[in-house]
């Protein structure tokens, strides 16, 4: 079921106006900071907002067209996972993930079995007969994610899903995400009328991460427009616009995870912490900020406890705020377009300029390896 | 690491853990004041070690009263409770059992109780589609029409059933319509007591209806309204659900203002006893004849509205 999305909105001064396709099974990240219309965005998928202008169509079916068509919110098969769970305060976690199946007139019995299923399916057994409010922000949004499922959605909007949840939280509910969202589908026996291989979801966020981790490809937006666009990891990795790099901001080195580090693609070995939602021998991405890494002259010593040590060539030098970023050289292999931060007083006494050989240095413990999705990525946004 | 306070919690120099099971979900983590209203009134509540946290804390956090204030908070605590007292002490206790049990006084009751009773119904059937209405529809009249509901409240009773006469009377257009059309007369009989004592006491409901759908978004209807449940199935599972603390208070509120009915219903229903003598009214009456039995009515009538109290204990009288 995919998604094909060419709106334009107005609210106040702001203007929406963005064009995009997300095929069945694929999930699309919309990465951009607060302001950049990443809920006016929403609102118009939802169908609570109508577009000035453009269409959504969910598989073959419009859901917006202007002037003329406008599907209502419960008509549009379109669910939404928000940053705040929203469980309905008044009814167990079981009767919250029936909710949907009852109101699209699924016996009272058939409800329940649905909602069992998918409470099992994530992990909230027993969690089943508490309310809401007994419930921890981790667990509420587990449960949320199972009601949202339950709705047997075409397709599924995520609101910055994780963003309320504390940092010990987060990784679980970003695990569980990533099964119920990568799942193959394979294992469809839900009795859905919709197969979780066409399902295809929309993820608003505001943090790499969890593009990196959930989505296959994504977009950027900035003021209402999308600037940038492409695979998750290549558009994060090597960022082709300042405004991406300055919410990206990361270096990304994709691999397969190890129960130490991560092995890179070109057989070098990184050493790093392992997250929790990322499991050894599965698709990973190493992440570590410029800020992290140390630069050396070339073959200079190595002392000291770094573990991941890299030779590079400088490939740019630019002015990124209060310190000078540093870009490696190269087309392939880990030692290529890494950023580096470093003082003005550092670059100077290093004598560094595009070309000069350095050693690079990362602590381990500076490195986080997290799940990310298969390379390469299946499909490729369309350009508008 | 079940906390969903991040705000809250450091502030209040409490390990994040320590609000643990206490929390009461939903609307907390929100940033507006509203949605916290759904936390602290939804059914289920807070779990008891989360009340006692939260009383802990609001007892740590008060900053002291400046001590000039108690003089008129004593002052005003006087004037409701100095003339309940001067009623308690004034009344004939030898002749009270005597006094309350006269037929006068035992059918303004009943009449009363019945009376407040049905327009306390006909405020819930009418005002909360009405609350409902106001809260969510969107329109340039909607404010206009706002003002006119609340219009009860301000004006002067007396005024309110002397508009009823002329609206429903035998000369008003809608009263000689049905007297015409149905041979029925509304004026002095006991449903217009019902209808005056409606009139009066609605726009309580409705504005604290309004102010809970207000102040609890419609968040909850649109994730409900994302699962496939048409606005019907909305408004019976989610909306009415989260209205019922509201509901109780209003509830309360509105059948004590039904109860304590006077100016509209003697303008516009008389006072004929057992039919709209109601026990305000009786009063009245008997104030003019017998003080004493007055007195002992207003007993009464004050013993009912504490029982009424509670009994009901809306939220809002809880605080």
């Amino acid at each position: 079921m995919s998604l094909h999305v060419d709106v334009a909105a107005t609210r106040g001064r702001f203007t929406l106006d963005v064009a995009f396709d997300v095929p069945g099974g694929g999930v699309l990240a919309v990465l951009g900071p607060n302001g950049s219309g990443k809920s006016t965005l929403l609102q118009c998928l939802a169908g609570l907002l109508v577009p000035d202008r453009g269409t959504v169509t969910l598989g073959e079916r419009t859901l917006s067209s202007v002037p003329g068509v406008q599907v209502p919110v419960h008509d549009r098969g379109i669910g939404l996972l928000a940053q705040d769970p929203l469980l309905l305060p008044h009814l167990t976690v079981a009767e919250n993930v029936a909710f949907g199946p009852r109101s699209q007139g699924s016996t009272r019995t058939r409800a329940r079995a649905q909602a069992r299923a998918w409470i099992r399916e994530v992990d909230a057994v027993e969690l089943a007969g508490r309310k809401p409010a007994q419930l921890s922000g981790g667990q509420a949004q587990r449960v949320a994610i199972a009601r949202a499922l339950a709705g047997r959605p075409r397709a599924l909007l995520l609101d910055e899903p994780l963003s309320a949840l504390d940092v010990d939280a987060a990784p679980a509910v970003r695990g569980l995400l990533r099964r119920v969202l990568r799942r193959s589908g394979a294992a469809d026996d839900r009795s859905g009328a919709v197969s979780e291989r066409d399902r295809c979801a929309v993820l608003v966020t505001h943090d790499p991460l969890d593009a990196l981790a959930l989505a296959d490809d994504v977009v950027v937006l900035d003021a209402g427009r999308i600037v940038e666009r492409g695979p998750a990891k290549e558009v994060l990795a090597a960022p082709r616009t300042p405004f991406t790099a300055r919410i990206a901001g990361l270096n990304l080195v994709p691999g397969v995870a190890a129960a130490d580090g991560l092995h890179a693609s070109d057989g070098r070995f990184v050493a790093g912490v392992r997250s929790d939602d990322c499991a050894a021998g599965e698709p990973a991405v190493a992440v570590f900020a410029p800020g992290a890494v140390a630069v050396h002259p070339a073959h200079a010593p190595h002392t000291g406890s770094p573990r991941n040590v890299v030779d590079a060539r400088v490939a740019s030098l630019e002015p990124h705020g209060a310190v000078i970023r540093l870009r490696t050289a190269g087309d392939g292999g880990v030692a290529a377009g890494i950023a580096a931060d470093l003082t003005p007083a550092s670059v100077a006494e290093l004598g560094l300029e595009p070309g000069s050989a350095v050693r690079l240095e990362v602590k381990a413990a500076s490195v986080a390896v997290h799940a990310a999705v298969e390379s390469p990525s299946p499909f490729r946004a369309a350009e508008p | 690491m079940c906390c969903r306070r991040p705000v809250l919690a450091p502030r209040d120099g409490l390990r994040r853990g320590d609000t643990g099971s206490g929390d009461t979900g939903g609307g907390d983590t929100g940033g507006d004041g509203g949605t916290a209203r759904h936390g602290d009134t939804g059914p289920g509540g807070a779990v008891p070690s989360g009340r006692m946290v939260r009383l802990r804390r609001s007892r740590n956090r008060n900053p002291g009263l400046p001590w000039v204030l108690w003089i008129p908070a004593g002052l005003a605590l006087a004037l409701v409770v100095l003339p309940v007292v001067g009623l308690l002490v004034r009344t004939d206790y030898t002749r009270l059992p005597q006094l309350l049990t006269s037929d006068a006084a035992l059918s303004a009751l009943r009449l009363s109780l019945v009376t407040a009773l049905l327009s306390t119904i006909a405020c819930v059937v009418l005002g909360v589609p009405l609350a409902v209405v106001l809260a969510r529809a969107r329109g340039r009249g909607v404010r206009l029409v706002r003002a006119v509901v609340l219009l009860p409240l301000v004006l002067p009773p007396v005024v309110g059933g002397l508009a009823l006469l002329f609206l429903l009377g035998r000369n008003g257009f809608l009263g000689y319509l049905l007297d015409v059309v149905a041979g029925v007369s509304v004026p002095f009989t006991t449903t217009a007591v019902v209808i005056a004592q409606t009139f009066v006491a609605m726009p309580f409901l409705v504005v604290s209806l309004e102010g809970a759908l207000r102040g609890g978004g419609q968040r909850y209807e649109l994730v409900a309204a994302t699962l496939g449940a048409r606005p019907w199935t909305v408004f019976r599972r989610v909306t009415l659900p989260l209205l019922l603390p509201a509901l109780g208070s209003g509830v309360v509120l509105s059948f004590a203002r039904a109860l304590g009915e006077f100016g509209a219903t003697i303008t516009f229903a008389g006072s004929l006893e057992g039919v709209t003598r109601t026990l305000p009214l009786e009063v009245y009456a008997q104030a003019q004849a017998d003080v004493d039995s007055a007195v002992a009515l207003a007993l009464l009538l004050i013993v009912v509205a504490v029982v009424v109290i509670a009994v009901a204990r809306p939220k809002a009288f809880d605080r």
